[in-house]
Order: structure tokens, then sequence, then C-alpha cells
């Protein structure tokens, strides 16, 4: 252990993609510490690069700049005291449930009948005896992610990762495991010093850390850190736990900045290009209708995404797009429609349209594409030379995400028009 | 593989990337070459055709002392004889099988792991690839005869011989699985720490498995096409004949001896099935458990055989009893002397030391093409003007027999296709036909066409015609089949003319399927073209026009500066080909055609 009772520090961390003459910042001078001891959360939305620091932390991938510290010491290499939890399994489907554990101590050389040994002790803890010759195929999601635990556990590490371990599975068996693993967490079963989880989900993060860190994207950086003080076995619906779930959507959502931080500048522009979530219409007038419906148009976050049974990633993108539209404004954790979205949630499906396509003209995004497409030829552009020109701005597939948004919303806004045989976009 | 013959098989396509739970890799009913054919000329083909080259040069050097008789083996035509000869047959197989592994193991790590390494080898494996192999067999006989004993200087030629012909796919698919091994299953291997053997063990030989062995049975399926033209291979004085089942049959036809023929079909036949029954199908049976699919496949591949081995009991015992242990040991040996796994950095070469290796193998280069240009310009220019006349010769015969073959394959191949009973019944007759090689069968078609006017020129467009037509047919029959149901019925309720519906469904259906089966069909009938234009049969010379013709006639008077032009020429002209129109037609069929 370091002098400050730290398990494992991350100092000044940069992660930096080059691609061609542009960069891209994915993790922007991240410091963290991790204590003995301590479950903590890495929470953010997606590509806020939490992922990518869970790759730094456990060795699997070198920072641009900066340094892990393991025990006070540089991290050379993997790290052979941290083992990880992946969200797909990572289950080798030519082993056996039992050949799975068995590999990872196969591995450190533990000869084969402690192995075996082990191995067994580990699925009967997780509660999978009976299935140790089974293949992860015969299995179901959360099963298999049992045997990721099991295999993970297995090898002993004072550090547990965890990489959205949950969100691939259903929700009951994903509330199960949590349960399960919280008790062999909190009973001090396992001989784990830390446990470190990422998720984009905001009630998993209150429900299982001890400490939050919340990481925002464009660049990936922390935020905000708080501590969850609450005993567990915690209670969902218990008015602190809810009161803390309010706290950390209100410091995710942020507050709505004046109009002009908020759209940001167009492709090719100084400042802040503003990246447009990939969210359809449909799920956005859902969201405004059912604010609509509230008491003074507003409502606060945490209730909606379980009242719309989306996730809390999505329901930020939704309320980020809602933001940015005009639809809404966000503050200390709540909606609150504008006029204009509550015209937008009552109007019909043409007039609906019709206000849409007014909105996203004022996008930066949507400015710079029209203006393309104005000096173009018959103003047709074939959809590689709008995806070139947003790879100037986007790593290559966040470029084609950007793109294919652009064309859903401009379709349904009846202000563009695809043609996918020629792959050329026009104006309508 | 360009080149070569294949038997039907499913090719095995790796997906591009790693796709989410639940897709995994999909077969198509095709045969498909694992290569990236984006790619135009670059200068790095240029640098590997210089290679090449340079290295026919060499060879040509070496076989400036090659004696000038050699003396053939005797052939029994005993069918007593015949058990001997297919476990020669299958020796020279299995040798060059073991050593097309080995090649693709080293070769498709180094390839995948290191990107300095990476942007030399893949291009230089693109080209090899195109290459008519057979072209080489005579430069490579004469050399090796030249430094080592006659015998053994022959059978090291059919070796290598069926090597460079087995390798190229293998290692494709070798290299495209370990860059499409799904990220999270690389990271699980490195955080719990595999090192080297354990994870070519746990993680990388089991997800290339099932492609791998598709892609043994296509190279092994292409070998006995070589093999059998190595083992009959003379010329003039040198008689470079192997004992094994090709020699057998041609001195069976030599000798008109029907009875013999007959035999050597059948023992042929009959190796080429119980190799199938008796290894390829309990592999593949065995290798089902290494698919990636994360649900249990509807209907796996099937073996008697494997299921009969699955339930003797001995083999389980042997399975517990010296196996388990012997790996277990094995496995603790390596893992110890391997140490535990650093991160996956590429090892860092200092970058001197490459520079200094680019020099000298540029400066080799240099030297080698300098020489080979000084040896070519010996070359007179009515030679020049016969090599020439010999490219078209071959090409215009090449493109006769590809369009005899287009002709019956079509309407046959759409006639299996689009009717399931029929295909049922008759593909696995049509294996079976496919499966011998046309090199084999073609001292009997001499003995019988030879005596018809056009005589040699009938019969290489025959052999020609035998080695290429099968590609097609099977890959007309998958794409007939490929065509879905609902733009069938929906061009009969709109009532399309018969015309009509071939124009525009069928064919542009077909299409990618023709291009495909038609690349490896032009690639199979250059190579047939060195044994098929010039033959030594019943002690009579026969030749016709073409470039094969002029090697063959190159090796057997001796003429080296000329077996070098017209090596190399041959070289050029099919890799030009390949690259200015199968290329093109393959990309405009990959873009526009493909039904998915």
């Amino acid at each position: 252990m370091s002098e400050n009772g730290y398990l494992l520090e991350v100092r000044h961390v940069q992660q930096i993609y080059r691609s061609g003459p542009r960069q891209f910042v994915a993790l922007q001078d991240v410091n963290l510490a991790v204590r003995d001891g301590e479950f903590l959360c890495l929470l953010g939305p997606s590509g806020c690069g939490k992922s990518t620091l869970l790759r730094i932390i456990t060795g699997l991938q070198r920072p641009t700049e900066g340094v892990v510290l393991y025990r006070g010491q540089p991290l050379r290499g993997v790290n052979p005291h941290a083992t990880i939890v992946f969200q797909t399994f990572a289950l080798f489907p030519w082993l056996t449930v039992i050949e799975n554990v068995e590999v990872a101590l196969k591995a450190r050389g533990v000869p084969p009948k402690l192995r075996t040994a082990r191995a067994l002790d580990l699925l009967d803890r997780v509660g999978l005896d009976g299935f140790e010759i089974a293949y992860p195929r015969e299995l179901s999601g959360g099963m298999r992610q049992k045997v990721g635990f099991a295999r993970a556990m297995a090898v002993e590490p004072e550090l547990l990762c965890l990489d959205e371990p949950f969100s691939a599975l259903d929700v009951l068996s994903a509330e199960a495991l949590r349960g399960e693993l919280l008790e062999l967490w909190t009973e001090g079963k396992i001989p784990t010093r830390a446990v470190l989880m990422v998720t984009h989900n905001i009630e998993e993060a209150v429900f299982m850390a001890d400490r939050i860190v919340v990481m925002e994207k464009d660049p990936g950086r922390v935020v905000a850190e708080m501590t969850v003080d609450l005993p567990h076995p915690r209670q969902r619906r218990s008015p602190e736990f809810l009161e803390r779930v309010d706290e950390v959507y209100s410091l995710l959502a942020g507050q709505t900045q004046p109009e002009h931080v908020e759209l940001g500048v167009a492709p090719g522009e100084p400042g802040r290009i503003r990246a447009l979530p990939p969210i359809t219409i449909n799920d956005l007038a859902g969201l405004l209708e059912h604010v609509a419906e509230m008491p003074g148009h507003r409502h606060d976050l945490y209730r909606l995404a379980e009242e719309l049974r989306v996730d809390s990633d999505h329901l930020l993108q939704l309320t980020e797009v809602a933001e940015l539209l005009g639809f809404s404004t966000v503050g200390g954790g709540d909606i609150v429609l504008t006029p204009l979205g509550e015209t937008f949630a009552e109007a019909s499906i043409l007039a609906r349209k019709e206000i849409f396509a007014t909105r996203i003209r004022r996008l930066p995004m949507f400015r710079w594409l029209f203006a393309l497409l104005n000096v173009a030829e018959n103003r047709r552009l074939k959809k590689e030379v709008i995806l070139r020109a947003l790879e100037l701005e986007f790593p290559p597939e966040d470029a084609a995400q950007q793109l294919e948004t652009i064309i859903n919303w401009g379709r349904y806004a009846e202000v563009i028009a695809y043609d996918d045989a020629t792959e050329t976009i026009f104006l309508e | 593989m360009v080149e070569g013959t294949l038997a039907l098989r499913e090719s095995f396509v790796r997906p591009e990337r790693p796709q989410p739970e639940g897709t995994g890799p999909q077969r198509r009913l095709i045969f498909r070459t694992e290569q990236p054919f984006g790619r135009g000329f670059s200068v790095g083909d240029i640098v590997v055709l210089i290679g090449i080259a340079v290295l026919i040069y060499a060879g040509v050097r070496l076989a400036l002392r090659a004696p000038a008789t050699v003396e053939g083996p005797t052939i029994s035509l005993s069918p007593g004889a015949l058990p001997y000869y297919a476990l020669r047959s299958i020796g020279r197989m299995a040798a060059a099988y073991l050593l097309s592994l080995l090649f693709t193991l080293v070769y498709g790590r180094a390839a995948a792991y290191n990107r300095r390494a990476e942007q030399v080898l893949m291009p230089l494996l693109d080209v090899l690839q195109s290459v008519p192999i057979l072209s080489f067999l005579p430069v490579v006989l004469l050399s090796l005869s030249a430094i080592l004993p006659e015998r053994l200087a022959a059978e090291l030629a059919s070796i290598v011989l069926i090597f460079t012909s087995q390798a190229w796919n293998m290692t494709f698919a070798w290299y495209q699985s370990l860059t499409t091994i799904p990220v999270e299953l690389r990271e699980a291997s490195a955080i719990f720490r595999f090192n080297s053997w354990l994870r070519f063990k746990v993680l990388e030989l089991p997800f290339a498995a099932i492609s791998l062995l598709w892609n043994s049975m296509m190279s092994w399926a292409g070998g006995w096409f070589f093999l059998m033209a190595a083992e009959i291979f003379t010329v003039g004085q040198r008689d470079f004949r192997l004992p094994g089942l090709g020699a057998y049959l041609q001195e069976a036809a030599n000798q008109g001896d029907t009875r013999a023929i007959l035999w050597g079909i059948g023992a042929l036949v009959l190796v080429i099935v119980a190799l199938d029954q008796l290894v390829w199908r309990p592999l593949l049976a065995w290798a089902d458990r290494f698919k990636l699919e994360t649900v249990e496949g509807e209907n796996p591949p099937t073996s008697w055989f494997y299921d009969l081995l699955r339930s003797a009991h001995i083999l389980e015992q042997l399975s517990q009893g010296v196996w388990r242990p012997l790996s277990e040991r094995l496995d603790a040996w390596l893992i110890r002397r391997a140490g535990a796994a650093g991160p996956e950095a590429e090892r860092r070469v200092r970058p001197w030391a490459l520079y200094l290796l680019a020099l000298l193998v540029g400066l080799g280069l240099t030297y080698g093409a300098v020489r080979a240009a000084l040896m070519l310009v010996t070359v007179p220019a009515s030679q020049w003007g016969e090599i020439g006349l010999g490219v078209l010769a071959t090409l215009l015969r090449v493109s006769a027999s590809l369009l005899i073959a287009l002709a019956w394959t079509i309407p046959v191949g759409v006639a299996i296709g689009t009717n399931p009973r029929a295909a049922t019944y008759l593909q696995p007759v049509v294996q079976v036909v496919a499966s011998v090689p046309a090199t084999a069968l073609f001292p009997v078609f001499l003995l019988l066409i030879v005596g018809l006017p056009g005589g040699l020129n009938l019969a290489a467009v025959v052999l020609m015609l035998m080695g290429t037509q099968w590609y097609l047919l099977f890959n007309i029959i998958a794409g007939a089949s490929a065509i879905p149901q609902d733009l069938k019925y929906t061009s009969a309720l709109i009532g399309l003319s018969w015309w009509e519906r071939w124009r525009t469904l069928i064919l542009p259906g077909l299409f990618p399927y023709i291009i495909t089966g038609a690349i490896t069909a032009s690639g199979g009938a250059w190579n047939a073209s060195i044994v098929a234009e010039h033959v030594e049969f019943g002690g009579r010379t026969l030749s016709t026009v073409g470039i094969g013709a002029l090697i063959a006639r190159a090796t057997a008077t001796g003429d080296y500066p000329l077996l070098l032009a017209a090596t190399l020429t041959m070289v050029l002209a099919v890799v030009l080909i390949n690259r200015t129109l199968w290329r093109r037609l393959y990309r405009l069929a990959e873009e526009k055609y493909r039904m998915e």
C-alpha cells in the first residue's frame, strides 16, 4: 500500500487518438484514486471514455500521457493483481464452464488438482454446481456472467474490475446477480481489496458503490465525485436512495446553458462542435408527451427513467436533444418543457414536422450541411463526401453515426432527402 | 487461391469485425478466396514480382548444371503395386501439407501481430497466390536435380510444388482469423495472463480451427492436381516421374492398358473418398465445437466415422490415460518456459537493423534483377515473338475452355440449384466426379483424343476444361440456390417472360458467383497449360503452340534463357490479367450484385 492509503492512483492520464492530422481527446487529465476496501463506480454516458480508463487502469492499454500507480508503484504491463469481469462475458465458447474457470488458474501455474478443487468451490459459491461440464452456449446470460465472476474471483484479485457487467443481462438476472455480488463483497467472502465498476446506469451505481466518480464526454473527463454512505442492503424506493439518484441526474444532466453555448459551432469553425445524440424522433416525442402530462410540465429525471422504461444513458441523450432543440430546459435534476416543447407535444404529425424542421435549421450542423449542399452541383452530394468532411471533426465511427443521425432527422423534417441506391444526399 | 482444383466445400467467412452476441461466422456454399480484392497495382507488387523474377533466375542459374538425362523409375502396372503407389502419393501430400501448416502458423502470426511485417507479408501473399504455380515446376525440378540426387530432387520438387499450391489460402485464413478474434476474448486472455502458448492453444487455434480446416480441405484437394502433374512430368531425355498413382495412370495410358487404367482411377477415387470420409469429415464434425455461435447450430456437420470413434471405449481410455496427462505435462512445461505474458506490445526492433535488412534485400534484388535482365537480353527476338504468340495461344485456349465451361454449367447449375430435390441427389455425385484431379486423367484422355483431328490442341482445351468446369458448376449451384424465394415468386407473379426472368433475376443474381468461380477456374486453366501443351506419349513427343509448350520445350532442350523468359512472361501475364480484368469484375460483383 502506498503511504496515503490508496490501492490505486491515476495521475494526469490523457488518451489521445490520432486520425490523420486530427486528434481526438478520449480522456483529458484524469485523476483518480481507489482506496483500500472501497467499492468505486465510474459513471458516465457512453463515449465518455470510462471503459478506456478501465483498460488503462488494468494495464491492457497504455495511456498517451500520465501514470497509473498501483500500491505506489508505477504500473508496467498488465496489472497482475487486477482482473476484469467483461460486459460480454468473454468466455471461451469451446471450453466448458469449469475449463473456463480453470484456464485462468492454469495460466498462473496452479497444479491440476488444486485448480479443479478451487474452480469447483467457486462455481459452487456462485450457484453453478451441476453446470460444470456445460458449454457457455447452453447457459442463459445471467449464468454466463456468473461464470465470468467465478473466473475473475478464482485468481483472487486484489482489485476486481467490472466493465458494465450487468448491462447485457435481462432485468431480473441483473438484479439477482447484483445482490449476490454485494453479498460476497460486503460480507468479506472474497479476498478482494477493492472493486472498480464501470457503468452508465445511475441507479446501479447508487445501489452498489461507496463512491461514484462522474464522467462526461467531449472530451472524456471527470466532472464530479460523490460519496454514497447508505448502509447495505440499500432500498431502491427509500427517499435517501432517490435523493442520491436525483443528485447524480442533476450532475449528469447539468444545467441548460445560453443558446449559443448549447448549440456549439459548425464543423470547420473554431470551438466546440455539438455532436448530435443518436436519437429517433419517436422517442423524443414520447418523452415530450410524457412530460407534458405532468403538473407544471416539469418532472424528475430519475422518475422519467423508470416510467419510460429507458436506461439513464438513453434518457440523458433524449433530454440533451430536447434541450438542443429548445423543447425543454434542464436544471437541478428536473426537466421542464418550454412553450415550444408543449406545442410540439400537442401538435399533429404534420405540424410536428414543421416545428422540427424550423428547429433543426438552427443547428450549426445542419446550417453547415445546407451550405455544403447549396454550392454543390444539382444541390446533391455523395454521402461519402459529407462523411469525409465529418471525419475531420469526429473519429471515423462517430462521424458515421453523426451522419446517420443527420439523415434520419433531416428526412423526418423533410428538409433533406437521401437516395440509398446512389448514396446521395440532396435538398428537398 | 487462383490455382489448383478444389472440391465443393462450404467456405468459411469470418465477419470483418467482432459481431454482437448470437451472430457467429456465416457459412456460404461457395468457393471464396479469403483475400482482399480491393487493391490495384502497387509498388509492393512490383517489388514482389521482381523478387519472383530473381528467384526464377537463381533457379535457372542452378539448372545450368542439371544432368542432361534423367532416368525415370520403372512403373509396375500390376494392381498389387497400387497400395504402395497410393501410399507414396499420400506421403508426398502429407509432407507438403505439414509444411504448409507450419508455414501458415508462422507466417500468418507474424503478419497479424507485427504491423511492419504485415505491410510486407500481405502484399507478398497476394501476388504469390495469383501466380501460376505449375509454371515453376520445370525450374524447380531442374535446379534441384543439379544439386541433389535425381530421385530425391524429384521428390522434393513435387513437395515444394504442392506446398506452394496449398500454403496461401491457409495462411490467409489463419491471418484473417487472428485479426478478427473478438477484442474481449483477447483482453480476457491478457488480463488472465495467458502466455503465448496458452493463447495459441486456448484462443487462437480454436478460434481459427473451422476456417483453417475448410481451407485445409481446399488446399488438399488442390494439391492432388499438382501432385499428379509432378508425378507424370517428362520432357525430352529427362524423365522426372515419381512412383505414385499419377505415374501409374500415365504408364497405363502409355501402354494402352485399359484394365490398368481402370484400376488406377479406382484406386485414386478410393483414396480421395477414404481421406474425405476418414479424415476430413470426422475433423469437421469434431471442430464444430469451435463455433463462436452462442446458440446451438441447426445442422452441424456429421460424420459416421467420428460417431464410431466417439462411441469406441478404447479411445476414451486413451484420452483419459495418455492424452490428458501428456497435454497437462506439455502445458505445464510450456507455461513455465515461456513465463508470464507481458502486454501485447510489439517487440521493438531497432530501426537501423530494419533499414540495414531492407538495404541488403534491395541490393540483392537489384543485383539479381540486373543478372536476370542480362540473361533475358540473350534471348533472340525470334524467341520473344514465339513467347508472345505462345501467351496469346494459351490465352485463347484458356478463354475457350472457360466459355465452354460456362455454356454448360450455367443451365445445369441453375437447374440443380433451383431444385432442392435434385441438389440433394446430384451434389454428392458431382463432388466425387470433381474430386478426381484432372491431371491424373489427362493421359487417359490423350489416349482417346490424340487420334482425332485437332489432336493435342483439342486435348489441351479438354484438360483445361476438366480442371475448370467444376468450380463454375459449384458456384453456380450455390448462386442459384441463393436467389431469394420471394424474388422468384414475384417475378412469376408479375408474369416475366423466360428471357426477362433470366435477364433481370437469374443472371444478375448469379454474377458474383460466376465471377468467383471464373477467377479460380482461369487460374487452374493457366496451370494446366504446362502439362497439356507438350507431352511425351507412347514414345512420341506431341507439342502445340503455347506458352506452356515453350516452357516444356526449353526444359527439354536446356535452353535456359528461354526458360527464364517464358516462365516470367507467363507469371506476368497471369498476374496482369488477374489485376486488370478479374479484380474489376470481382469488385463490380461485390458492390453491385451481392444479395445480402
